[in-house]
């Protein structure tokens, strides 16, 4: 018998330690998204502020901006919000999308913990939440001038996330802007 | 035994508040939403259909997919639609392309890389028996070994 047909099995075992140690690292809970690339998706919603005005996805053309995904039941998005106020106090400009809330609970959150939004979109039936594939809150979008998805975080934005995922392409599409 | 039965009328109740009754203008789209909400997934958990999850996203989905029938919209269509904003992780069965042509052919292969062993097997098989008669010397030496090994004791 040839000896080397012996090392079949370990090579085989190798082989597939190595596929799953690489499996470790994965998220599994992170779907890949199927937008970044694409326009964001048109929409027509009302204003969280003011019930008579509405924005559409035109509102959201002209600027790099990051449009993030919260909600007051979110637990997770009270860990984030002191970072998006940080974000926003060094310039970054944030729309946020209120999905599925209470317009009077949403209001009191942001006098209570800071008001980082150029403004709010008040998503109370999570339709334009649908058209964006949201399954969770907090998710963060970073859309470009032209109205594009770049990037797409599902989960808190914090220092590391911003440092590691955002800030590079951001810095890019701000820059290449001016 | 009163409590007994209270207790009882408080489970029914609950168990009456946790399923939704589900609509159809037409009842010949009732199988046809059975099907889409078995074979697609919640995107929230990772295990569970939509036909399985409570979680409300699913049951956004399973109201997108009722709408979405009433609009006289093919199964292809519907899962076209929650393709391309869920990905396709949504599909339980995937679809054959580029990165799933793997996972679709294994099966395929693996029965022919199986088939192909055992036939190399069966092949060789005669000639192993044939070399073991044909070494008649070696059996004498054996048997030679064996007799002397119970001698000894």
């Amino acid at each position: 018998m040839n000896r080397l047909a012996l090392f079949v099995p370990l090579a085989l075992f190798i082989g597939l330690s190595l596929v799953l140690l690489l499996g470790l690292d994965k998220d599994p809970t992170e779907l890949p998204s199927a937008l970044v690339g694409e326009p964001f998706p048109a929409f027509n919603l009302p204003s969280l502020e003011d019930e008579q005005s509405t924005f559409t996805e035109q509102d959201l053309k002209g600027d790099v901006l990051l449009v993030n995904v919260w909600a007051t039941w979110c637990f997770a998005c009270r860990i984030e919000h002191p970072m998006l106020n940080e974000l926003s106090q060094q310039g970054v400009k944030i729309v946020g999308l209120n999905y599925k809330d209470q317009r009077a609970g949403a209001k009191a959150w942001l006098v209570e913990r800071g008001n980082p939004y150029q403004f709010n979109i008040f998503d109370a039936q999570g339709s334009l939440g649908i058209d964006l594939g949201v399954y969770g809150a907090p998710e963060t979008y970073l859309v470009d001038a032209e109205g594009i998805i770049r990037h797409r975080r599902v989960g808190v934005v914090d220092e590391r996330v911003w440092n590691a995922e955002f800030r590079a392409l951001y810095e890019q599409l701000t820059g290449a802007e001016q | 035994m009163r409590l007994m039965a209270l207790f009882t009328l408080f489970l029914s109740s609950l168990v009456v508040a946790s399923t939704e009754v589900v609509e159809f203008s037409d009842e010949s789209l009732r199988p046809r939403f059975q099907q889409l909400v078995e074979e697609l997934r919640c995107p929230k958990c990772q295990n569970q259909n939509l036909a399985d999850s409570n979680s409300p996203i699913s049951q956004d989905l399973r109201r997108e997919i009722q709408r979405m029938l009433e609009q006289q919209m093919t199964d292809q269509q519907i899962k076209d639609y929650l393709k391309s904003r869920y990905s396709e992780f949504i599909l339980y069965r995937p679809e054959v392309n580029k990165s799933t042509w793997l996972l679709w052919g294994s099966p395929a292969v693996i029965l022919l890389l199986g088939l192909l062993i055992a036939m190399r097997h069966n092949r060789q098989k005669p000639l192993a028996t044939a070399s073991s008669s044909a070494s008649a010397a070696d059996q004498q030496r054996l048997a030679a070994l064996l007799d002397d090994e119970v001698n000894q004791q």
